[in-house]
């Protein structure tokens, strides 16, 4: 064997290591907003909109579900410049991990929207609120709160996921464990310090989210 | 330049398809085994043993599948073990595989009745009988849905076993793209490759899933 684990490196690339965690903080920030804001148009799309919508809205997840986030995310940063949409690094990953969040959240947001008793839409309907006011005020507040743990796993999903996104060079918490192993030969060690750093992300994500969401939408939340 | 016809460019991936099935069902089975041995220990009696099992599946899904697959490439090695992309790829799938379908079974234990452990005691069962005749074929049987679909999300995660090299549809498409520049098209066909091997899994998936909602 004689191969002895070295952590002398740490000292000196911890900034690295934050800079990196902040950018897939920053990413799966972005993507959770962007991401449930369209699977919430999606979602009543698919239920609501004409007959052709909601069957594009239906090929949209049965693609994005049925094939690997990596192939996403080569197909959005080398294949479009060829039909003339060129993207940045940051801003293919941010559009890929959006793209694909939805995919999955419209079908969760979906759920909630069924969720909610009918006669919840009958009697906002009857006591004069525009259908709008009736989506946005009286239904969605309550099929977010049914969905919540579905989406805080779909969260935290992603934001291992975004793992991938060094692949094109954006410089998140995996890109930088590349640099770093490239320059320390260290591998191991560095690969094993950001999984635990991820592990650590994944966890305070978890309960930032079950904690945030109890004290938002009111107990019963887990 | 060598001149590549779109029957080259499918030709090829087809034949690297057959790198991301092989891998994937070696993978299911890996996992499906070691899958088996954290069941019975997250299922214990004993406290140590379920806080061990509960951990390694927490470790598993708490962390990116890349890493794990880095450490398993960087750290056998380290173990002495020759290190080929293979093994580390399919090591490295089938411990995750693992961590998700104990999780998914033990879903499926826990979902019996307690009656169900106290018949077969009062049968003369004793646990390991019990639990091979009366608890697990019904918790394969009501996890038959989620298992399934667990299969769909590990054939595309076979796809990011060409960072660490492994030889299969990505990384023969990346290959591709290089000599051709038309990365629209082959990473197109890729996606479309990937869509007619797990779209029917997704969709038996789906029939299981109403079948178990009708029972």
């Amino acid at each position: 064997m004689g191969y002895g684990l070295d952590f002398g490196w740490l000292a000196g690339a911890a900034g690295a290591i934050a800079r990196g965690a902040a950018t897939t903080i920053m990413l799966i920030v972005v993507t959770t907003l962007a991401g449930t804001f369209l699977s919430i148009l999606g979602a009543a799309g698919r239920r609501n909109g004409p007959v052709l919508l909601r069957q594009a809205i239906g090929v949209y997840v049965e693609v994005m579900r049925n094939t690997p986030f990596l192939v996403q995310l080569f197909f959005i940063f080398f294949g479009l410049p060829s039909i003339g949409i060129r993207l940045d690094p940051i801003l293919a990953a941010m559009l890929a991990m959006t793209l694909n969040m939805a995919a999955y959240t419209i079908e969760i947001v979906g759920a909630g929207l069924d969720a909610v008793p009918r006669g919840q839409t009958e009697a906002a309907l009857a006591l004069g609120l525009r259908p709008r006011q009736v989506f946005v005020k009286i239904v969605l507040p309550q099929a977010l709160k049914v969905i919540y743990p579905a989406l805080t796993s779909q969260i935290i999903i992603m934001m291992l996921e975004s793992a991938v996104v060094s692949q094109i060079a954006v410089r998140e918490l995996t890109y930088e464990a590349d640099m770093l192993q490239a320059r320390t030969f260290r591998a191991f060690e560095t690969y094993l310090v950001v999984t635990m750093v991820y592990l650590v992300l994944s966890m305070g994500l978890r309960r930032l989210l079950v904690s945030g969401g109890r004290r938002v939408l009111g107990a019963g939340v887990s | 330049m060598i001149e590549f016809t779109f029957w080259d460019i499918l030709r090829n991936l087809l034949l690297a398809a057959r790198w991301t099935v092989l891998l994937s069902l070696a993978a299911f089975v890996g996992g499906g085994v070691v899958g088996m041995v954290v069941l019975f220990f997250r299922i214990a009696e004993n406290k140590w043993s379920r806080r061990i099992a509960s951990g390694y599946i927490a470790l598993f899904q708490g962390t990116p599948l890349l890493m794990q697959l880095f450490l398993m490439f960087f750290g056998l090695p380290m173990l002495g073990l020759r290190i080929e992309p293979w093994t580390a790829a399919a090591l490295g799938l089938t411990f995750f595989a693992s961590a998700y379908l104990a999780e998914i079974w033990r879903s499926g234990v826990d979902a019996l009745p307690r009656g169900q452990w106290d018949a077969g005691a009062s049968l003369g069962l004793h646990y390991l009988q019990e639990l091979r005749l009366i608890i697990l074929p019904q918790a394969f049987s009501i996890t038959r849905a989620p298992t399934v679909g667990f299969l769909v999300q590990l054939v595309k995660s076979t796809a990011l076993t060409s960072i660490i090299g492994f030889e299969e549809l990505v990384r023969t498409s990346n290959a591709i793209n290089n000599a051709t520049f038309e990365p629209f098209k082959v990473y197109g066909l890729v996606a479309l490759i990937f869509f007619v091997m797990c779209f029917p899994l997704t969709q038996y998936a789906r029939a299981l899933e109403r079948r178990a909602a009708v029972r």
